[in-house]
């Protein structure tokens, strides 16, 4: 008896069980959250590839094409994936989207503001609604589920009603003659690397119009601020003090507390994100089209939560990527832009956005249970 | 400077007319383990809030190092160097071993305004720390949830003491665990007694606490029915004390005549 409770002792040390279990670089990489999303979009590049693949949808008009509508979606996913990261949702960035629209027009067209002010005016408004939001979630401790949900039924009916009583329409046309000279709009206004695509056209690279100017004249503003996003807020979430917070809050809210990391103020900052993206999101659309819309943005809170999900953000908080809500953005855009270029019917697009949430919420939950499970 | 690191001198919280603490009265010396015995209700959780700084007493005085201290919230306590393990540890499982354990307290590096989380030496820290105690993470970045239940109590005792702690107060930092599990942690807290802290374990099992403390205190229906140096004190006797002990004495004789009962 003692001979055997001496060996027993002397393995007290966890080192003996920690052998047991080799974790193959394999496992590290599935562990990372974006990983499904990658995989998804190199699937979803071939299949165009394969189906699509001489019918101009990869000319670079095609791509900038399809890349504009998944940078616009990528936005505001990107910040939606951060709050979601943090633990919370906002159900009200589509009716944002349709606020910050108007909250540009009708001071720019009705009141004589020059457009940069009312550019601002819209964007000091996201940071009042973020910010709102949050302090209502933090304060009361309801779901934010419920609180946005409140929001995007206020917001959108606001926006509906202040525009039809200022302006007794619903829409507000007549931007595109103020972008010219102003000194904010040109950031979410102007095409970039123009010079590439006169050289590429000059060279007869890439196709022309009759007037021998290319098709794609430059990388459209959405790509651009998608792409600094994308970068900021992965350097936020894997490099800064704060992107461990947001870990942590949306992981265990009251064990974060116990160690000293500020929710509340974390969690606020996530929502006033939220708004702030659904701005852009709202003044690169507004400044496109030259009118704001008071629909515009309808259910894209939905889309963006999707293509957040499916870059690998858990609904319950505390795991996933921006990087992987940006795969999740382009691949939701290249298929909804790519079906145009095949034989499929486009009402299938949903049915396929569906279907993608699905298997990605799955294969993420699967992958939850890998990285929490004990030995 | 007094020879106890940590007084808590008849210490005694009210709520209303509920009496949740009486006259409580606890000293600890550097190195010292004292296990603070009771059964569920007998006032321990009370009494860990107040050590923690989240309830004020409302009698009694807390002396730290010779000095007598007020904590007007946890960070106070803190900064004291009392450091609280509570059950739940204040860990998130889905995040990394580093990410844990320095939560809320990132190393920085970089010029101001850039300053980023130093993962680097974050990482080698952790390993480290953990290495110290016998665990070894081969990758600090692998998640807080695939470690054992006794890891993860191990991780949280060894955040506290890189901290700064200088008196530990762990909450039932063995209940939730096996025999294997509970006497590694046991182990560990032995051992950072030894590296000159003061530990008041708070448990109900008298059998983890027995092996490992120096003195017992026994706290029924928030009085303490007083502190023990364990030469003093047999196992058994503490068994009794708490009021689990008479009551289990009184549930054998029953069972006993009912045995006899049943067999006449």
């Amino acid at each position: 008896m003692s001979a055997k409770s001496k060996s027993i002792e002397e393995k007290t040390d966890f080192n003996q069980d920690e052998r047991l279990k080799k974790v193959s670089k394999l496992r590290l990489l599935l562990n990372r959250p974006e990983l499904g999303a990658l995989g998804g979009a190199i699937l979803v590049f071939i299949f165009f590839g394969i189906v699509a693949g001489d019918t101009g949808m990869f000319s670079a008009y095609g791509v900038l094409n399809f890349l504009d509508v998944s940078a616009n979606l990528g936005i505001i996913a990107i910040a939606a994936a951060m709050l979601m990261i943090g633990g919370e949702f906002d159900l009200s960035i589509g009716s944002m989207i349709g606020f910050a629209g108007i909250c540009i027009a009708i001071p720019a067209i009705y009141w004589g503001w020059p457009l940069w002010m009312s550019i601002i005016f819209a964007f000091s408004m996201a940071v009042l609604v973020g910010y709102f939001n949050g302090i209502l979630v933090v304060r009361t401790g309801l779901p934010s589920f419920i609180v946005t949900l409140a929001m995007l039924f206020i917001l959108r009916g606001a926006t509906l009603a202040i525009t039809r009583l200022i302006t007794g329409r619903t829409q507000v046309p007549g931007l595109r003659v103020l972008i010219e000279n102003d000194p904010i709009a040109w950031i979410f206004a102007t095409d970039s690397f123009k010079w590439i695509f006169t050289w590429l056209g000059s060279m007869n690279l890439i196709a022309l119009r009759t007037d021998g100017t290319p098709l794609a004249t430059g990388i459209p503003p959405s790509v651009i601020w998608f792409i600094a996003l994308a970068i900021i807020t992965t350097w936020i979430l894997m490099k800064t003090r704060y992107g461990n917070w947001i870990f942590a809050s949306g992981g265990d809210k009251n064990g974060a507390n116990n160690v000293g990391v500020p929710v509340g103020r974390v969690k606020i900052s996530l929502f006033i994100g939220t708004a702030v993206a659904a701005t852009i999101f709202a003044t690169i659309q507004v400044l496109d089209a030259g009118s704001a819309d008071t629909m515009r943005g309808t259910l894209k809170e939905l889309e963006a939560i999707a293509a957040a999900v499916v870059g690998g953000c858990l609904l319950t908080g505390g795991y996933g990527s921006a990087i992987g809500a940006a795969f999740g953005a382009l691949i939701f855009g290249t298929v909804s832009m790519g079906i145009f270029y095949t034989d499929v019917d486009t009402d299938w697009f949903k049915v396929f956005l569906g279907a993608m949430m699905l298997i990605a919420v799955i294969f993420n939950n699967y992958i939850r249970r890998k990285v929490t499970e004990s030995k | 400077m007094s020879e106890y690191l940590v007084q808590f001198n008849n210490i005694s919280k009210f709520f209303g007319k509920v009496i949740a603490l009486k006259d409580v009265t606890m000293k600890l010396k550097k190195g010292e383990i004292m296990c603070l015995l009771g059964d569920n209700g007998a006032g321990k959780s009370t009494l860990i809030k107040t050590l923690a700084g989240v309830h004020k007493p409302d009698e009694g005085e807390i002396i730290v190092e010779g000095k007598k201290t007020v904590f007007d919230s946890p960070k106070d306590a803190l900064d004291m160097g009392i450091a609280t393990v509570y059950q739940d540890l204040a860990l998130v499982s889905l995040m990394s071993v580093t990410r844990n354990f320095f939560m809320g307290r990132e190393p920085m590096k970089g010029p101001p305004f850039l300053k980023t989380f130093d993962i680097e030496k974050a990482n080698k820290i952790a390993a480290e720390r953990m290495g110290q105690i016998g665990i070894d993470v081969r990758d600090p970045s692998q998640a807080v949830g695939t470690m054992s239940g006794g890891e993860r109590q191990c991780l949280a005792i060894s955040r506290a003491i890189y901290f700064g702690a200088k008196v530990l107060v762990l909450d039932e930092p063995t209940s939730a665990l096996g025999v294997h599990q509970a006497s590694v942690v046991l182990k560990y807290i032995v051992k950072a007694a030894s590296q000159g802290l003061a530990v008041i374990l708070i448990t109900h099992n008298v059998h983890h606490a027995y092996p490992v403390g120096n003195s017992f205190t026994v706290l029924n229906r928030g009085k303490s029915l007083g502190t023990y140096e364990k030469k003093n004190i047999s196992r058994e006797k503490l068994l009794s004390m708490m009021a689990g002990g008479e009551e289990l004495n009184k549930l054998e004789v029953e069972l006993e005549e009912m045995n006899r009962a049943s067999n006449n």
